[in-house]
């Protein structure tokens, strides 16, 4: 894990610089100058967009103020996917920085969940940590856990704070010497042509004949269609990364 | 009946090959359709069916339901359910079959342990969390684990 270090530093300071301006139908008093902000790509906006909602806030009167939403080229943001995803999903082909438009009205309920607290947030969070534990320890590491170590995996992210978070991820991210590996390999693909939902499945560390499965293994056994050279277009992406390398 | 009219996400399932220490539902499918419940292939269209599933998509998984505290017990828990189904979709259903008002909390959750989002698929939870050739789901009204 020591070896990885600059990369999960690397993962966890990804940045993208994003340019909020307000949807040109929502009513205001004054003129609403854009936000500038650095999202990070592993938190959710919800989380990180308090002065967003703040500066917007103050050009509009209060009765015109609903849940606020985002959207990226007619197409809604989803905050329960990480920043980074939503970005790579929707806007990979984007000049910088992100432009994404600011919503109080008319909120797309079939497109987006609720979001009108931090406990939401922190509860949609957990679960993700609690189901990729599932697949990983039986959720052995989770459940042998305190309350107060579930709390500083949230802060930590919520804070952004690396060393306070990475101090008990660390834990979930272990496994016996003798296993060689996780259970399963949590792990969800996402689809930039469909509006389908992700893909998971339960895929094992190691082959049946001992070798240590590769990304390239996963690829093929979960996208096969994609692998071929029909499917020679396709590119799979993992934080920004093109990774379509693997698959070949 | 309101219900009558509403596409049911999911039907009953039939009894008679359940392995050892299964659950069985308390009622027969026939009482469970006099609830209002009917297959999807034979209810009135309507629902918001954009997706397009295909193959295995199509197929149906069996879900078990079971109650947590005092929430309501359904006595039918065992379900077939569309794989596209989501939890959303299950949950508004529990919700009616309970007679809960809409705007009432359930909470679902797989392994009694975590709470999957509103817009997972049952068909990809039952592929990573099934067992024994079923899904079991606990639905609270209250939050039963974090």
């Amino acid at each position: 894990m020591t070896d990885d270090k600059d990369v999960l530093r690397d993962v966890w300071f990804g940045r993208i610089p994003t340019c909020f301006t307000l949807y040109q139908d929502e009513i205001t008093e004054r003129e609403a100058e854009p936000y500038y902000l650095l999202l990070p790509r592993i938190s959710y906006l919800t989380l990180v967009t308090d002065k967003v909602k703040k500066h917007f806030q103050k050009v509009m009167r209060q009765e015109e103020v609903n849940e606020i939403w985002f959207e990226y080229e007619g197409t809604p943001l989803k905050w329960h996917y990480p920043i980074g995803l939503l970005f790579d999903l929707h806007a990979s082909n984007t000049a910088l920085p992100w432009s994404i438009t600011v919503h109080f009205k008319n909120f797309p309920e079939k497109d987006l969940l609720h979001c009108h607290s931090k406990d939401v947030i922190e509860a949609h969070f957990m679960a993700c940590i609690k189901e990729a534990d599932a697949l990983k320890h039986k959720s052995q590491v989770i459940n042998e856990m305190q309350k107060k170590d579930h709390k500083q995996l949230w802060m930590g992210l919520q804070n952004d704070k690396f060393e306070q978070f990475w101090a008990i991820n660390r834990k979930l991210m272990e496994y016996p010497p003798e296993d060689s590996g996780f259970r399963y390999i949590p792990f969800r693909i996402y689809q930039a042509t469909t509006e389908r939902p992700f893909i998971q499945k339960l895929f094992r560390p190691i082959a049946s004949g001992g070798q240590l499965h590769t990304l390239g293994d996963l690829l093929k056994d979960v996208c096969p269609s994609a692998i071929t050279p029909e499917g020679g277009d396709i590119r799979f992406f993992m934080h920004y990364m093109d990774i379509s390398v693997c698959s070949h | 009946m309101a219900e009558a009219e509403e596409q049911a996400p999911v039907s009953p399932q039939s009894e008679g090959r359940s392995g050892a220490g299964e659950e069985a539902p308390e009622r027969t499918p026939e009482s469970g359709a006099s609830l209002g419940v009917g297959e999807p292939a034979t209810s009135p269209a309507g629902s918001p069916g954009t997706e397009d599933p295909a193959g295995d998509a199509k197929k149906k998984i069996d879900v078990l339901l079971k109650a947590v505290g005092d929430t309501p017990i359904m006595k039918t828990k065992k379900w077939a359910v569309e794989r596209t189904r989501t939890i959303q979709g299950l949950c508004d259903f529990i919700k009616k079959f309970l007679k809960l008002m809409a705007s009432e909390q359930l909470f679902i959750y797989v392994n009694q342990s975590f709470a999957p989002s509103p817009d997972q698929e049952v068909g990809t939870l039952y592929e990573c969390f099934g067992s024994d050739g079923k899904l079991v789901l606990h639905y609270c009204k209250s939050q039963a684990w974090g």
